[in-house]
């Protein structure tokens, strides 16, 4: 028994018949073609299938395609609006914020909504906001980095000093 | 080289774009037309006899295509499909059970494979694997790694003689008989090196596609070194590497577990044959947990001799390794553990022997640092031992046993010779970055206040850039680990490079091209990096580990830009009507000596290239280059680390982690900066938190989802401070170095010295890893005379 789904994903209408046991990471990826968003478990630990639905962060792979009816959905491919990076893009490429860039996209949703919530964190805030995801690659540092970069782009500068050292790599 | 512009520079990904808009090309996102899904049935034992398998409940369910079981297979992968290299030098005995993609007879690890089922849609092909029915007599499984080493113990494998896979020793006791007798003071500690899942975040997936009327397969999958898996599937197909193509184009991430060949990669385009469809195969968390190979799994039982001023005589070592239920491809590697464990110091003698045992486990293979990270740990964690023995400062006990900058190049106990270092430059840095009297000082005031404050200090060297093949080829049968580059000039100027190292996070697009464009003199715009894809550039590439990929892909890269040039010179001379010896190439253009006015471009150069030519001449701009380093080359640096434990709940609070290292010349500021945090976190998170758990009776993996295996997040990362110094290797003419795993390989020595500096006024001297709260509260309970439940030990 297939379900009729309807949802809006990047500003674009998608209607579809789907298995009611489909998983929304699924669905994006396998259904919409949208392979951005990925997927690194099997049990909601690893935040790489981040997405907005209705605006808010979640692990696509926690909710059913059939229970994405009639929201919109927001997923990496669209963050970039005419041609312009999202200022969360800019920085993780600006703060070398990503290695392989497989855990990038759930990264960046998350931070997105992180920032929708407080434009104004503190290091010790971001690190708790991102607790939900996981990479292998960065030690988290430049990830970091890179989310309190893209506040002060985005208007909510932090005037706190940071609380975490730079990074001197200047050699002698 | 030409004056460096790029090389050096903060340069930004080129790579970055694709990834971070979700246009990354992972195998799983690539989309295939006609393809169907593969399911993998997998033994729920550790260790058991198949009976019989039942295959017909399975075949019926709504889209499944075809469910085959190892007889499927036996006409068309051609016996063990897999092969391990042996131990460097010749092992007293070797084990080395035949692993066949699909098991007939006995399973050996929970999560090896029994059969597959192939369907339509993935969750029918889960489905239809649910369906299967296979009928098990559960054997003992074998899992503690002493008793498996043990005589008469039950064996991994019933049809091998034991369960010693390898037992080798490097050099006798006898040679440290003499320091043992002359010392003065002699310490001993059992270190543990957990077992870890290697985890990168995106899991295997592999694809095949098979051509029957050109007789052409074709796989994408996610691996460090496509070339590898081309040479082990053609051979186990029967095909000609001709006709296998092997591409990977984004990986997401590695760290070792993407070097050796697994089961599915031998399935997959098996099935694809036999079914004449495109197959594909996702593995799932779980299953990767279950069946990457895994990292570590070692015992080492160490001893140092000394003087009481502290002066350094003898090691004994010997590494007790877990292969697991196969000897994995490069397992051995991990025995470079005994050749490199007397770090940066001066030993009249050390005395090695390594010895791996197969237990009903997957096998062990390198995982970021492979040995190094091992040796690292039992260098450093010695020195504090002794020091806290002695009652010195770890510092000053470093210090007195350095080696020292002006013996370089220093040929170490075991005949490798270290290129270069200044091992006491980077130690002082770290030193005064992190404050090290003052540290002493507040730490004697807080213990006082009964807090337990410690430092930790890994004054860490390690050996990379593989590698030489008078070191690789005798251990190995002739195997080296070279690197090659082909560099094509186009006609209009644009520039092709094709590189046999692979790229999976390391940002070796950048910085491969910021070497080529500095060669070259040309804008990197002008140039493409392509790897991961056989049908491409040079007949053979060796792939990334053993972070090679700059100190030996980078020269092959080098040396295949200056072969052009070479070339270029002759068609500008005909062009400059010179003689080609009066040529020189400067900034990408070509002049006759003393008139640099009157100048070729490449561009211009290369157009000419592929036109009317004298006689003689060949027309194109293009070469490829294989590089053999004449040695490894020798990272290194010190870590130091700051915690403090808190003695009610023994939790670990990382206040503070300063590390300078030294990986000789830096291209890339930026990236190698991220390595080091990269790799700094996967050491942090093996000394607290990381650890594969099995269950001791049944061999089951009990830490199988990321719910029980304790993965680092962003809320336990410390700060990290890093600065460097710059002491170019001679091993190479760009004077480069490796730091893709430096930092695991430091890492884990500095925290738990750390760790157990805070918790030395308890009486405590050694921690294991990984150093759990649980862990360092029963420590520290037991220490206090009180039992685990808080009441009064018994006496």
């Amino acid at each position: 028994m297939k379900h009729k789904v309807a949802t809006t994903i990047n500003g674009r209408k998608h209607e579809d018949d789907v298995e009611p046991r489909l998983l929304l990471v699924h669905y994006i990826r396998d259904v919409a073609g949208l392979t951005g968003t990925h997927i690194g478990c099997d049990t909601s630990q690893c935040g790489a299938c981040t997405i907005l639905v209705d605006g808010k962060a979640v692990k696509s792979c926690t909710m059913f395609a059939v229970q994405a009816e009639g929201r919109s959905l927001t997923t990496i491919e669209g963050m970039a609006k005419d041609g312009q990076l999202h200022p969360l893009q800019q920085a993780f490429w600006d703060e070398h914020g990503l290695q392989c860039g497989y855990c990038t996209p759930g990264f960046i949703m998350a931070a997105a909504y992180l920032l929708e919530q407080n434009p104004n964190p503190t290091d010790d805030e971001i690190r708790k906001g991102l607790e939900g995801n996981l990479c292998r690659c960065t030690g988290y540092v430049n990830i970091v980095k890179s989310v309190r970069s893209a506040a002060a782009a985005m208007g909510g500068a932090h005037t706190k000093p940071a609380a975490r050292p730079a990074v001197t790599m200047g050699g002698e | 080289m030409a004056v460096s512009q790029l090389v050096g520079a903060k340069i930004h990904r080129r790579e970055d774009p694709r990834l971070i808009t979700g246009h990354g090309r992972y195998t799983d996102d690539l989309p295939h037309q006609g393809v169907v899904h593969l399911a993998v049935v997998r033994s729920p034992h550790a260790h058991a006899r198949i009976r019989s398998i039942g295959v017909e409940a399975a075949k019926k369910a709504p889209g499944v295509l075809a469910v085959y079981t190892a007889s499927d297979f036996k006409d068309i992968i051609a016996g063990p499909a897999t092969f391990a290299v042996a131990p460097v030098f010749a092992p007293i005995k070797l084990t080395n059970p035949p692993r066949y993609p699909i098991a007939a007879k006995e399973v050996c690890y929970q999560g090896e494979p029994v059969a597959v089922v192939i369907a339509e849609q993935r969750g029918q092909a889960a489905d239809g694997a649910q369906l299967v029915d296979v009928d098990y007599e559960p054997l003992p499984a074998v899992m503690d790694i002493e008793e498996a080493a043990k005589p008469g113990s039950p064996k991994a494998h019933s049809d091998q003689p034991d369960n010693i896979c390898w037992d080798t020793t490097y050099v006798p006791w006898e040679a440290t008989e003499e320091a043992f007798k002359t010392a003065e003071v002699v310490v001993k500690e059992r270190i543990l090196q957990q077992r870890l899942s290697p985890n990168p975040m995106e899991s295997r997936v592999v694809m095949a596609d098979f051509d029957s009327f050109d007789n052409r397969l074709s796989m994408w999958m996610s691996t460090q070194n496509p070339h590898w898996i081309r040479l082990f599937v053609a051979g186990a197909l029967g095909m000609g590497e001709h006709s296998v193509r092997v591409v990977s184009h984004d990986v997401g991430g590695g760290f070792g577990s993407k070097i050796s060949p697994y089961p599915e990669d031998f399935i997959v385009p098996a099935c694809a044959k036999m079914l004449g469809r495109p197959v594909k195969y996702t593995e799932t968390r779980t299953e990767a947990m279950q069946n990457a190979y895994a990292g570590r799994g070692q015992i080492f039982d160490v001893e140092v001799a000394a003087k009481k001023d502290g002066t350094l005589l003898g090691m004994r070592l010997t590494q007790l390794l877990d292969a697991g239920a196969y000897m994995a491809l490069f397992s051995a590697f991990q025995t470079c553990a005994c050749l490199v464990a007397g770090g940066a110091y001066h030993w009249n003698a050390i005395s090695s022997r390594s010895q791996a045992v197969l237990t009903n486990k997957i096998p062990t293979d390198p995982y970021r640092g492979a040995g190094r990270p091992e040796a690292t740990h039992v260098a450093e964690r010695m020195m504090d031992v002794l020091a806290l023995e002695l009652g010195m400062d770890p510092v000053e006990l470093r210090r007195k046993n350095l080696i020292r900058k002006e013996e370089f190049p220093y040929t170490q106990n075991f005949g490798l010779v270290i290129d270069s270092g200044d091992y006491e430059k980077a130690m002082d840095k770290a030193l005064k970055i992190v404050g090290y009297d003052e540290l002493r000082k507040k730490q004697k005031d807080l213990r006082k206040q009964g807090k337990l404050m410690g430092i930790g200090l890994s004054t860490w060297i390690e050996l990379c850039g593989l590698g030489p093949g008078a070191v690789t080829g005798p251990a190995t049968g002739g195997v080296v680990l070279s690197e090659s580059a082909q560099v094509k000039i186009h006609p209009a100027g644009g520039v092709s490079i094709y590189v046999g190292t692979h790229n999976h996070g390391q940002g070796n697009d950048t910085t491969h091209a910021q070497i080529a464009a500095d060669t070259l003199g040309i804008p990197m715009e002008l140039i493409d990096i392509r790897h991961g894809d056989t049908n491409e550039g040079p007949g053979f590439g060796y792939g990334t580990y053993g972070s090679r990929s700059l100190a030996v892909g980078g020269i092959a890269i080098l040396n295949s830009c200056n072969k052009v040039i070479d070339k270029g010179k002759k068609v500008a001379a005909h062009l400059l009507e010179a003689a080609e010896e009066d040529v020189v190439f400067d900034h990408g253009k070509f002049h006759v000596k003393g008139a640099p006015d009157k100048s070729k471009a490449l561009g211009e150069v290369a157009f000419a290239a592929y036109g009317q030519l004298p006689a003689g001449m060949e027309q194109g701009l293009e070469a490829v280059a294989y590089f053999e380093p004449p040695n490894f080359v020798w990272p290194f640096g010190t870590h130091i680390c700051v915690v403090e434990v808190d003695p009610e709940t023994g939790a670990v609070d990382l206040q503070k982690y300063v590390a300078v290292d030294d990986c000789g010349n830096v291209i890339n500021p930026m990236i190698v900066a991220g390595q080091l945090h990269g790799g700094i976190a996967q050491g942090i998170a093996q000394a607290l938190f990381e650890e594969m758990v099995y269950d001791d009776e049944s061999g089951q993996l009990k830490s199988a989802t990321f719910l029980d295996y304790a993965m680092l997040t962003a809320n336990e990362m410390p700060d990290i401070q890093l600065d460097n110094t710059v002491t170019p290797s001679p091993t190479n003419v760009m004077g480069v170095k490796g730091i893709g795993e430096a930092g695991t390989i430091a890492s884990t020595a500095a925290v738990i010295n750390a760790v157990c500096d805070a918790l030395s006024p308890l009486g405590i001297k050694h921690v294991d890893m990984p150093a759990t709260s649980d862990r360092l509260w029963k420590l520290i309970q037991t220490a206090r005379g009180t039992s685990h439940n808080g009441k009064e030990a018994r006496k």
